[in-house]
């Protein structure tokens, strides 16, 4: 399927959409399940701005059901058109959204997503992290899913540790480059590498 | 591609569009003879949705049932992007709205109103009359008689 970007930002999606999401999704659940690991993730070519991966998971996880924030600078009108294009979820406010997607800088405060309450701990965001690549880890991971120990480079420890403390609450976070993605979900705990 | 199109107009070609009879559509298209270049978008899927509906036009919202509805988009060389709604399962009337939908909105407007959605306008308006006077033959007329009583 060929591109015309220039014209409509429509292209790019799944181009078989069952066996894509399926994919995805798989790629995604494991990369929860396995703190710490690096799965790739492929189908999906986005408008300019957000990796390939991201918008695999937006494909993936959005339906009209979820709202979507898009931080400072991913939010474009390209974006948001195709986002609606092919998944229909609104864009809501940081303090309604079930995804939020940007930079790490752009998406803070952390204080700001909701981080579900203790009878419904799963009506929380889920963070989608841009990074630029995945550098040598500065943290080590230990938890669920994880056999003895794991490391992943994180933007933020102190901030990641402060979630984590609020389990069973907290935000759930995706880090995604290029075709790339792992996850940090709240129940690992996080020690800063010395 | 021309930008000066309303949001009702298209609509109005949408619903003729939406609402047409297969075999006629498939006739009149290919009689039209211009089959554009273009690239899927959203391949024809099938799917169903919830007609609402409210009461007078005025009342709270009801769900009157579910209807099947195949849809798909496509953007031509130049861009335009097409999109076809239409009722029932068939995927080629579908692919035939959203290239209608598409090339309304470049210069092969004027000669496509004329050969394709001025007679699906007037099917349509044949469909309702018909339906209409059908109809009307069994109106039964209920007036009262005037009792001799005294």
């Amino acid at each position: 399927m060929s591109l015309n970007t220039e014209t409509n930002s429509y292209g790019g999606g799944f181009a078989t959409p069952p066996v894509d999401a399926a994919n995805a999704f798989r790629a995604a659940m494991n990369a929860m399940a396995r703190p710490g690991t690096v799965q790739d993730i492929l189908g999906a070519e986005p408008p300019a701005g957000i990796s390939p991966a991201a918008g695999c998971l937006l494909l993936t996880l959005c339906d009209p059901e979820t709202g979507v924030y898009l931080a400072q600078d991913v939010d474009s009108a390209p974006l948001r058109s195709w986002l609606a294009f092919h998944t229909g979820a609104p864009i809501v406010a940081a303090e309604q959204a079930d995804f939020a997607l940007g930079s790490w800088t752009d998406l803070m405060p952390l204080e700001q997503y909701r981080v579900g309450t203790s009878e419904y701990p799963d009506r929380s965001a889920t963070l989608i992290v841009e990074i630029a690549e995945f550098t040598a880890p500065n943290a080590t991971l230990t938890g669920p899913g994880i056999m003895d120990r794991a490391g992943l480079a994180l933007p933020d420890i102190a901030a990641c540790q402060a979630n984590a403390l609020q389990f069973p609450l907290g935000v759930d976070f995706f880090f995604t480059s290029g075709c790339q993605l792992a996850a940090l979900p709240r129940s690992t705990k996080i020690m800063a590498k010395d | 591609m021309k930008t000066e199109i309303t949001v009702a107009a298209r609509k109005t070609w949408l619903s003729l569009l939406a609402q047409a009879d297969e075999g006629e559509l498939t006739q009149l298209w290919s009689d039209f003879d211009h089959d554009p270049s273009f690239d899927w978008l959203r391949p024809p899927e099938v799917g169903g949705v919830m007609v609402r509906g409210r009461m007078g036009s005025v009342g709270a919202p009801f769900n009157l049932g579910e209807m099947t509805v195949t849809r798909c988009a496509l953007t031509l060389a130049d861009g335009t992007v097409g999109h076809g709604y239409v009722q029932g399962r068939s995927k080629p009337k579908a692919e035939i709205a959203a290239k209608v939908d598409a090339l309304m909105q470049t210069a092969a407007a004027i000669d496509l109103r004329q050969a394709v959605l001025e007679a699906l306008q007037q099917a349509r308006q044949t469909r309702k009359e018909a339906r209409a006077a059908k109809a009307a033959a069994t109106k039964v007329e209920f007036f009262t008689m005037v009792r001799g009583e005294d």
